[in-house]
């Protein structure tokens, strides 16, 4: 317990480290906002200077990064200039659509690269472990947007079987009452089986996409620690011993393999972060991805921080989550 | 002597690898009687771990088991189906590894392991199977047993994983314990405290060891009898005095006088020149010492011959014996 506290109290300096980055990064970004904004031809360069003026621009940096960090203790994480809201209203709304997403796309990865790890180490070099090296080298070398056009153009265009990629729901049904911002979960818990099928449904092509760039890193890290484990001195005592096949492949080979396979997951997840900006951006998905590119493209400042102090917190998150799972799975860790 | 106990006949076992086939085991032959103690000696690459997998059925994937027999009380484990041999293994004979450590599941508690092999091997309810997983601990006096149950290998030193080790291959009393170097990786105290429990609980329970080492002078200490292994081959095989007072086979006495507690004088130890022969020559010759010998005839050469008797219980596989 007292481990698990000191790795969040640990957190603090990484918080802070991001967002004295995530200030500076958005500052370096080529470009003047007020000149941005003021794209008005009738405006004159006092115009642009009083809205420089009015967006705080003016001020030296170290003035503009106080500032900043007054708001943010406040919990005031600015107004987006695009959209006229609150930055905190944003991702408090786009943030769930992400969520559904990635965490689905996680669950979906998880659930065929175990398994087919497991399979492939078990009987290296046979159809199975070809097919298992196939999809990671596919997984690795094709870039998420690649992969996400080709299902649409497959799935979509080709055979018709899959939605439009225009977002998350089908434009003519209603969104379920609001409960936690996940579409799916939402459905299910107004018991509405029909908007069910179509947030899910919407759901699929785009997790599919991630779920192949996350498939290869674990089914690969999942067959080389099996195939380590299989062939460990302690696997070969259970053999010798008699133990049933099931117990030496799950109890003994598997337990172990599991511990370099939660790591990757980790890592997995926090990448899966990353490609969501590209594949929210293909499936018109109104997520947080999308949200923080159009940031950067209108050279608004404060989503683009907000985002990433929120991607920051998660990959902290993600790191403890699996620091207290391996020392679960392992009592060495813990000491 | 009665019918021995395990009977290993012409074993042959070949290792195919990508740089070739490698001839690891070549007609290997030895008996274990009952409640006998005996040393298979051998230095690296002789085959003495890969004569102890195979018996056990432990070999990788690698390994091709070109013909022999090995017979468990008349019956060939060799031949036996699957389930039946997981069902021998572990409960009629079992094997202690030579790094105590790394044999055991790092994240397991060492007291579920041993639980594992009884709740395998015997219809015992949950609560039975604990109490026997903690007699089987006893039984290899580690104190305060109780509390070690939830142990794991890294809070335990090499020697006390060594000591789980045999409480996990005994904890089913087998008939045959196969200690492969269980010693190598223990400091010298420990080696003698392990080597003399081991010797004990085998006359306790009229169990037979067969104990695979390179080190001549343990074997010489603990054994009944001792067979000596060279390149894949079984060389020599006598009962220990034998061995030591009347070696036959010019490796064997080469062997003798590199060992420095078995030799009178420091200048007397010696060296054996050269080195095994490389397994996976096709042209190995049919004493595969030869090349090292110094007693070679023109007639080592000419073609295979079998292992005589000269003496009683006492045989050695050379044309020009000692």
């Amino acid at each position: 317990m007292t481990r698990i506290a000191l790795r969040l109290l640990s957190a603090i300096p990484t918080l802070f480290g991001v967002v004295i980055v995530t200030f500076l990064l958005t500052r370096v970004l080529p470009g003047d906002p007020a000149v941005f904004f003021a794209s008005n031809p009738s405006m004159s360069t006092d115009d642009i200077a009083a809205l420089r003026e009015q967006l705080g621009l003016d001020k030296s940096l170290i003035e503009q990064f106080w500032i900043y960090l007054v708001a943010l203790f406040q919990g005031d994480l600015g107004n987006s200039l695009t959209t006229g809201q609150t930055v905190m209203t944003e991702i408090i709304n786009r943030l769930p659509a992400s969520a559904e997403l990635t965490v689905f796309a996680f669950l979906l990865a998880i659930g065929v690269s175990l398994p087919l790890g497991l399979a492939a180490a078990l009987r290296p070099g046979s159809l199975i472990d070809h097919l298992s090296r196939l999809i990671s080298t596919l997984g690795v070398s094709m870039p998420t947007f690649v992969t996400g056009l080709l299902l649409i153009y497959v799935f979509y265009f080709l055979l018709g079987v899959a939605p439009e990629p225009i977002g998350r729901m089908d434009p003519f049904l209603f969104d379920p009452p609001k409960v936690t911002g996940m579409l799916t979960v939402d459905a299910l818990i107004a018991g509405d089986m029909e908007v069910f099928r179509a947030a899910f449904t919407q759901m699929i092509l785009p997790a599919v996409t991630m779920a192949l760039f996350a498939l290869a890193p674990l089914t690969r890290m999942t067959r080389a620690a099996m195939l380590g484990t299989l062939g460990s001195e302690f696997v070969r005592t259970a053999r010798a011993s008699g133990l049933s096949r099931r117990k030496i492949i799950f109890t003994y080979a598997f337990r172990n393999a599991l511990l370099p396979v939660v790591t990757t997951m980790g890592m997995t997840f926090s990448y899966m972060l990353g490609a969501n900006v590209l594949v929210e951006r293909v499936f018109s998905w109104p997520g947080i991805g999308a949200f923080a590119m159009d940031s950067i493209i209108n050279l608004d400042y404060a989503p683009l921080q907000g985002f990433m102090l929120v991607m920051a917190a998660i990959f902290i998150l993600v790191n403890l989550t699996t620091d207290i799972v391996v020392t679960i799975i392992d009592p060495r860790a813990s000491k | 002597m009665t019918a021995p106990l395990l009977s290993v006949q012409n074993l042959t076992v070949d290792f195919t690898t990508r740089s070739g086939m490698v001839h690891v085991l070549e007609d290997v032959s030895f008996d274990i009687g009952a409640g006998e103690i005996i040393g298979i000696i051998g230095e690296s690459g002789s085959g003495k771990s890969v004569t102890a997998y195979t018996v056990m059925g432990i070999l990788d994937h690698a390994a091709r088991i070109r013909s022999g027999r090995i017979a468990f009380e008349g019956t060939d484990v060799l031949q036996m189906d699957r389930r039946s041999r997981d069902n021998w293994r572990g409960k009629e004979a079992s094997i202690i590894f030579q790094n105590p450590r790394t044999a055991l599941n790092p994240i397991r508690a060492v007291g579920d392991q041993i639980a594992d092999v009884i709740a395998r091997h015997t219809p015992a309810r949950a609560s039975e199977v604990r109490g026997r997983a903690v007699a089987a601990l006893k039984q290899v006096r580690i104190p305060d047993p109780e509390r070690r149950m939830a142990a794991f290998p890294f809070e335990l030193s090499g020697g006390l994983c060594q000591r789980i080790g045999i409480a996990i291959a005994l904890a089913c009393a087998p008939k045959l314990l196969i200690a492969d170097e269980p010693t190598t990786g223990l400091d010298v105290t420990t080696q003698a405290v392990i080597m003399d429990l081991i010797r004990a609980l085998a006359s306790e329970r009229g169990m037979s060891v067969a104990l695979i080492t390179h080190d001549l002078a343990l074997a010489a200490e603990y054994c009944d009898r001792i067979v000596i292994m060279h390149a894949g081959h079984v060389v020599e095989t006598a009962k220990t005095e034998d061995i030591i007072a009347r070696p036959r086979h010019p490796y064997t006495a080469r062997l003798l006088r590199s060992v420095p507690s078995l030799v009178d004088r420091i200048d007397e130890l010696q060296a054996i020149e050269g080195s095994l022969p490389d397994l996976r020559r096709e042209d190995l010759p049919p004493c595969r010492f030869a090349e090292r010998c110094d007693r070679r005839l023109p007639t080592c050469d000419a073609g295979k011959f079998e292992a005589a008797l000269v003496g009683p219980g006492h045989t050695v596989a050379c044309r020009n014996p000692l």
